[in-house]
C-alpha cells in the first residue's frame, strides 16, 4: 500500500481541528509556501497544510486523522536538514514540533536530559552545561536545529571525532507510530538487552518509521581543558595527510576540521577573525580532557602537522578566540553561497587512511568537470563537504555537477566510503543508495518500513521510492 | 498594475537564501511566534515564491512585510551575505503598487505623511510648532487630565502618550549655518539635523556640532534640510525617496566635504545607499555614489578620525550601558565606535547590556503600525536595561530614544535616556574650564 496524496485534495482542515482538538492548523498559500523546503538546495513541494502540535497526544490525533485517510505526513523541526529529509511531498501535512520544546528534566544523579523533539539542540547543550555536565553532539547548525531532527538524522558535529554523535548519546526515546500509538523505548539503564533494541533503529530513520516526540539523552561530564590550534597548508593533500598521521599516532582529539582556500576566504569574508586568506588548507585541531593530556596531545599533533608540511601551527590564546574559531567553522556552509548563486552540499565520507586520495579525486573532478567546488569537513572523521557553488537556473552546469557528484561518490565507495556520513539520504541521495549498500540492504530497509508503517504514510519517498 | 519589482529584480539577490535557517534566532519576529514566514527565510520565500508564480501577491504578503521589523539582525546573522534590506525595500515598494493593503484611511494617512509632511521640511516644522504650542501651553496637561483623550479614535487614544515632547528650538535656531572650530580647521563637514531628530532632539544635533567642532571640524548646517527619504524607502516609496535622495545632494555637494554626518541610524542606514537608490539616474549616479562615500555616522566619523578624549575628571562615576540602534549595529556594522566613545568619557562606567542588539520595537513607524508586537519589545528591552543598574543608557538613534524613554517612563523606571555624542558634548565642556586639550 502507498499513501495517497490525492486524499489531502479533499482534506478539510476543520476536519482535522474537530478531530484535534486546540490544534494549530495552518493552510493559507503564504504559510504552505514558508513550509516548502528545508535546509536543502533546490527542492520544493508545498503541503496541504501545516500544523504545529503543542504535545504528544495531539501527534498522536494527527497520525490518527492521517492513517485513516491515508495522508502523507512529514515531520520538521527547524527544517535546517541537508539531504530534503523534511521537504513535504506534495500534498502533505507538515508536522512541525517547535512548539514541542520544553526541557523536562535534568537528572544529575544518572546523567540524563530529556526533552521534548522541538527543543533546540543548543537550548540542550546550555541546559546541560547548566548543571556542569555536557552534551557533546554539535551540528553546524546547532543554534536552530532541533533534537528531534538531530536524532531523526543521526546528526553529526564537530566533536564526532572523540564523542561519536548523536546517536551515542540517545538513550530512550518516546515515538508515535504511524497509526498514532505511543510507545516508548529506552531507558535511563546503562544496560539493557530486553528484546531489540527498537530505539536504535528510529535513529537516522529520518522521518519514515515513528514520530519522535521526546528523546531522553546521555549527558557526561564535561573535559577540564581545551586547547585549539590552526595549522595553516599551501596545498590540500598535506592536510590530509597530516590527519592519516595524527590518527595513526593514536591521537583522538576532539575536533580535526578542515577548510580549503575557497571556504576560508568565504568564511573570512563573513566572520573577519583574521583567517591566513591566502593559504590553501587549514586544520582546525583541538585538544580537550585532563590539562596534561591536552598539553601533550597538542605539541604532539603540532608537530605532526609540521612534519607534514603546514607551514604554521597557531595556537588560540584565549577561549574566546578557540571558541570564535569553531563558530566561524559552523558557518562555513553557508558562508559559501557567497559564491554562486546554489549552493549543492555533499557529504561523501571514506576510511581515514584513504583522505589524501579523496581531496585529490575532489580536486580533479571539479577541474574535469570546469566546475567551481570549496571544500571543508571533518576531516578527522573523514567526513568531507565537497560544496558546489554553481546557479540552478544554469541547465547545463547543473548536469556536470550531477556527474561530478556521481563520479565523487563512486570514488568515495570505492575507497571503502560512504555517500553520505552525516546528512542523511532525504531524497538528495536517494538515487545513491542501492550502489552504496546494495539491492539487499534497501530491501531489507523497505521490510522494516513495511512493517512500522505499512500505508506508507510517514515521509513517503524519502531514503528510498515506495514498493511499487 | 505595472510590473513587480519582485519579477525583474536580478534573481541571484533572491538565490543568495539557500534557506540555511541561520537567521532563524535572531528574528525578533520569529523568536515570539515560532512560525517560519514571520522570519527572515520564510519572507525571502515568500518574495522568491512570488518573483517565480508559486504565490500571488496578495494581503497576507503585505501584512507580513508590514510585520517584518526591519531591523535586519537576519543580516548580521547571514553567513551568505543576502541583501536583505534591499529584498524587503523592494518587496515593500511591490506591496504599495499592487494596492493590496490599500484603503481609504490608510491612504490618506500615507499620503499626509510621507508625500506632504515628510517631503516638506517648513510644514514639518511648522506642525512641530503647533505640538510645542499645545505642550508648552499647558493644553495637553488640561486635555490630558480632562480625560478628553477618551473622545479620541482607540488606535489614537493608544498613541497619544507616546507624542514625543517638541523642543522650544529647533535645529536652525541653535545652529549656524557655518560654523568654525576655534583651534583650527581639519575637516569640513556637512551636518544632517534629520526630521524628528529636529524637532524633538535638536539639542543633540547641537551637541553633535559641538563634538565635531571640538575635533576640528568645520560644520556647515544648511537651516532648511529635505527628509532623507529613509521613511519612504523603508515605507515603499521608492519614488519618492529617490526625490528625497536628490534634493539631499543638491543641497550637500558631497565632492566639497571631507564627510557628510548623519546623528540618526535609521536615517545613516538609508543614507549610505544613495548610489543604488540612484544608479539609474544619469545626472546623480556620480554624486550618489561619492555621497555614500563621504557620509558617516557621527561615532564613525569620531573614531575615524581619532577624536580628542575629554581631559576632566568628572565628580563622580556613573555607570552607563549602551543599546544598539538596529540600524547602527545591523544596518551600518557600527558597533565598537560608540562604546569607544563612551568607554573615553572621564567618569563613566560602561556596563554592557544584555541582548544589546535586539531590536527596541520602535523600528521606525513600527510602534504606530504594530503597537502590539512593538509593546512586547518595548518590556523585554526596559527589563534588560533595568537588570544593569545603569543610571544612563544610551542609544543613537531618535525613534529607540522615545521609545526606550516612553517604555522606561511607564515601568516607572529613573533610567535616563540619552546618546554617546551627548554625553561627550557635555564631557568637553566640563573640561573646557580647565582648558584642558
Amino acid at each position: 500500500m502507498t499513501a495517497n496524496p490525492s486524499a489531502s485534495e479533499s482534506f478539510l482542515p476543520q476536519q482535522l481541528r474537530g478531530s484535534v482538538p486546540g490544534l494549530e492548523v495552518h493552510d493559507s498559500p503564504e504559510q504552505r509556501a514558508a513550509y516548502a523546503y528545508d535546509g536543502t538546495a533546490t527542492l520544493r513541494a508545498e503541503p496541504a497544510a501545516v500544523v504545529f502540535p503543542v504535545d504528544t497526544a495531539q501527534v498522536s490525533g494527527v497520525l490518527k486523522f492521517a492513517a485513516a485517510r491515508r495522508i502523507p505526513v512529514v515531520t520538521r523541526g527547524s527544517g535546517t536538514g541537508l539531504s530534503g529529509g523534511s521537504v513535504p511531498v506534495h500534498g502533505c501535512l507538515v508536522l512541525c514540533l517547535t512548539k514541542m520544546n520544553r526541557i523536562m528534566e535534568v537528572d544529575a544523579e544518572n546523567l540524563t536530559l530529556l526533552a521534548e523533539a522541538g527543543v533546540v539542540t543548543a537550548d540542550v547543550a546550555a541546559a546541560a552545561a547548566g548543571v556542569g555536565l555536557f552534551y557533546p553532539p554539535d551540528p553546524g547548525s546547532m543554534k536552530i536545529s532541533t533534537i528531534g531532527g538531530n536524532v531523526a538524522e543521526n546528526s553529526g558535529g564537530l566533536r564526532g571525532l572523540k564523542y561519536g554523535v548523536t546517536r551515542d548519546y540517545v538513550m530512550g526515546l518516546e515515538v508515535v507510530l504511524p497509526d498514532g500509538e505511543v510507545m516508548w523505548t529506552g531507558n535511563k539503564c546503562v544496560k539493557d538487552v530486553a528484546g531489540y533494541t527498537l530505539r536504535d533503529l528510529f535513529i537516522g530513520s529520518e522521518g519514515t518509521l515513528g514520530i519522535i516526540t521526546k528523546v531522553l539523552l546521555k549527558l557526561i561530564p564535561p573535559p577540564a581543558a581545551r586547547k585549539t590550534m590552526l595549522a595553516v597548508y599551501d596545498n590540500m593533500e598535506n592536510a590530509a595527510k597530516t590527519v592519516s598521521a595524527i590518527i595513526k599516532a593514536k591521537i583522538i582529539p576532539c575536533t580535526l576540521e578542515f577548510l580549503d582556500k575557497v571556504t576560508i576566504n568565504c568564511v573570512e569574508d563573513y566572520a573577519g577573525i583574521g583567517l591566513p586568506r591566502e593559504a590553501e588548507a587549514l586544520l582546525l585541531i583541538e585538544s580537550d580532557g585532563h590539562p596534561a593530556a591536552v598539553e601533550e596531545e597538542a605539541a604532539a599533533m603540532a608537530a605532526i602537522a609540521k612534519a607534514n608540511g603546514a607551514g604554521e601551527v597557531k595556537i588560540a590564546a584565549t577561549a574566546e578566540e578557540a571558541a570564535s574559531l569553531a563558530a566561524a567553522r559552523r558557518t562555513a556552509f553557508s558562508a559559501l553561497a557567497r559564491v554562486g548563486p546554489t549552493t549543492i552540499l555533499e557529504d561523501a565520507t571514506v576510511p581515514r587512511n584513504r583522505l589524501p586520495e579523496m581531496v585529490r579525486c575532489i580536486q580533479e573532478t571539479a577541474r574535469r568537470h570546469n566546475l567551481k567546488i570549496g571544500t571543508f569537513g571533518h576531516m578527522g572523521d573523514g567526513n568531507l563537504h565537497p560544496t558546489f557553488l554553481t546557479n540552478e537556473k544554469n541547465q547545463e552546469e547543473m548536469h556536470r555537477v550531477e556527474l561530478a557528484m556521481k563520479e565523487i561518490f563512486a570514488r568515495a565507495i570505492e575507497l571503502g566510503g560512504t555517500i553520505t556520513g552525516e546528512h542523511g539520504v532525504g531524497l538528495a541521495k536517494k538515487d545513491f543508495l542501492p550502489v552504496a549498500v546494495g539491492e539487499l540492504n534497501v530491501g531489507v530497509m523497505r521490510s522494516i518500513k513495511a512493517a512500522f508503517d505499512p500505508q506508507g504514510i510517514l515521509n513517503p519517498g524519502k531514503i528510498f521510492d515506495p514498493r511499487p | 498594475m505595472s510590473e513587480l519589482s519582485l519579477k525583474s529584480l536580478d534573481y541571484s539577490v533572491l538565490q543568495q537564501c539557500m534557506h540555511c535557517g541561520m537567521c532563524l534566532p535572531t528574528c525578533p519576529t520569529y523568536d515570539l511566534t515560532k512560525l517560519e514566514k514571520h522570519s527572515p527565510r520564510g519572507r525571502i520565500a515568500l518574495m522568491r515564491a512570488i518573483a517565480d508564480d508559486h504565490l500571488a501577491l496578495g494581503p497576507a504578503f503585505g501584512e507580513e512585510m508590514s510585520y517584518c521589523l526591519g531591523c535586519l539582525a537576519c543580516e548580521t546573522a547571514c553567513p551568505a551575505g543576502v541583501d536583505y534590506a534591499h529584498l524587503f525595500e523592494v518587496a515593500r515598494s511591490d506591496v504599495e503598487k499592487s494596492g493590496v493593503m490599500a484603503n481609504p484611511v490608510r491612504s490618506v494617512v500615507r499620503t499626509a505623511l510621507l508625500k506632504i509632511l515628510f517631503t516638506n521640511p517648513r510644514l514639518l516644522r511648522l506642525v512641530g510648532r503647533m505640538l510645542w504650542l499645545y505642550q508648552a501651553t499647558g493644553a495637553q496637561w488640561l486635555f490630558r487630565r480632562l480625560g478628553l483623550t477618551r473622545l479620541l479614535p482607540t488606535k489614537l487614544r493608544e498613541l497619544e502618550p507616546m507624542t514625543p515632547v517638541v523642543l522650544p528650538k529647533f535645529s536652525h535656531q541653535l545652529i549656524r549655518p557655518l560654523e568654525k572650530p576655534a583651534d583650527g580647521t581639519r575637516y569640513r563637514v556637512g551636518l544632517l539635523t534629520g526630521c524628528v531628530q529636529d524637532l524633538v532632539f535638536a539639542d543633540i544635533n547641537r551637541d553633535t556640532a559641538d563634538v565635531l567642532l571640538a575635533n576640528g571640524c568645520e560644520v556647515v548646517t544648511p537651516p532648511v534640510q529635505p527628509c532623507c527619504g529613509s521613511i519612504h524607502g523603508h515605507n515603499g516609496e521608492h519614488a519618492v525617496a529617490q526625490e528625497m535622495a536628490r534634493r539631499m545632494i543638491d543641497l550637500f555637494d558631497p565632492f566639497t566635504f571631507d564627510a557628510i554626518i548623519s546623528n540618526a541610524a535609521g536615517c545613516g542606514s538609508h543614507l549610505k545607499h544613495y548610489g543604488r537608490l540612484l544608479a539609474d539616474d544619469r545626472d546623480y549616479a556620480v554624486r550618489a555614489r561619492e555621497w555614500d562615500r563621504k557620509l558617516k555616522d557621527i561615532n564613525e566619523w569620531l573614531v575615524e578620525i581619532g577624536f580628542r578624549v575629554p581631559a576632566s575628571e568628572a565628580a563622580e562615576s556613573q555607570k552607563v550601558t549602551y543599546h544598539e540602534a538596529c540600524h547602527l549595529c545591523h544596518g551600518q556594522k557600527i558597533t565598537k565606535q560608540p562604546r569607544e566613545i563612551l568607554r573615553a568619557i572621564p567618569g563613566l562606567e560602561l556596563t554592557e547590556l544584555p541582548e544589546s542588539n535586539w531590536c527596541c520595537g520602535s523600528a521606525g513607524v513600527y510602534n504606530i503600525t504594530q503597537p502590539e508586537t512593538a509593546a512586547i519589545l518595548q518590556e523585554r528591552k526596559v527589563g534588560k536595561i533595568t537588570t544593569t543598574g545603569a543610571a544612563v543608557v544610551a542609544t543613537c538613534n531618535p525613534g529607540c530614544h522615545l521609545q526606550l524613554t516612553n517604555g522606561l517612563r511607564a515601568a516607572g523606571s529613573a533610567v535616563r535616556v540619552t546618546q554617546p555624542v551627548s554625553l561627550l558634548a557635555q564631557a568637553y565642556r566640563a573640561d573646557k574650564p580647565t582648558g584642558g586639550n
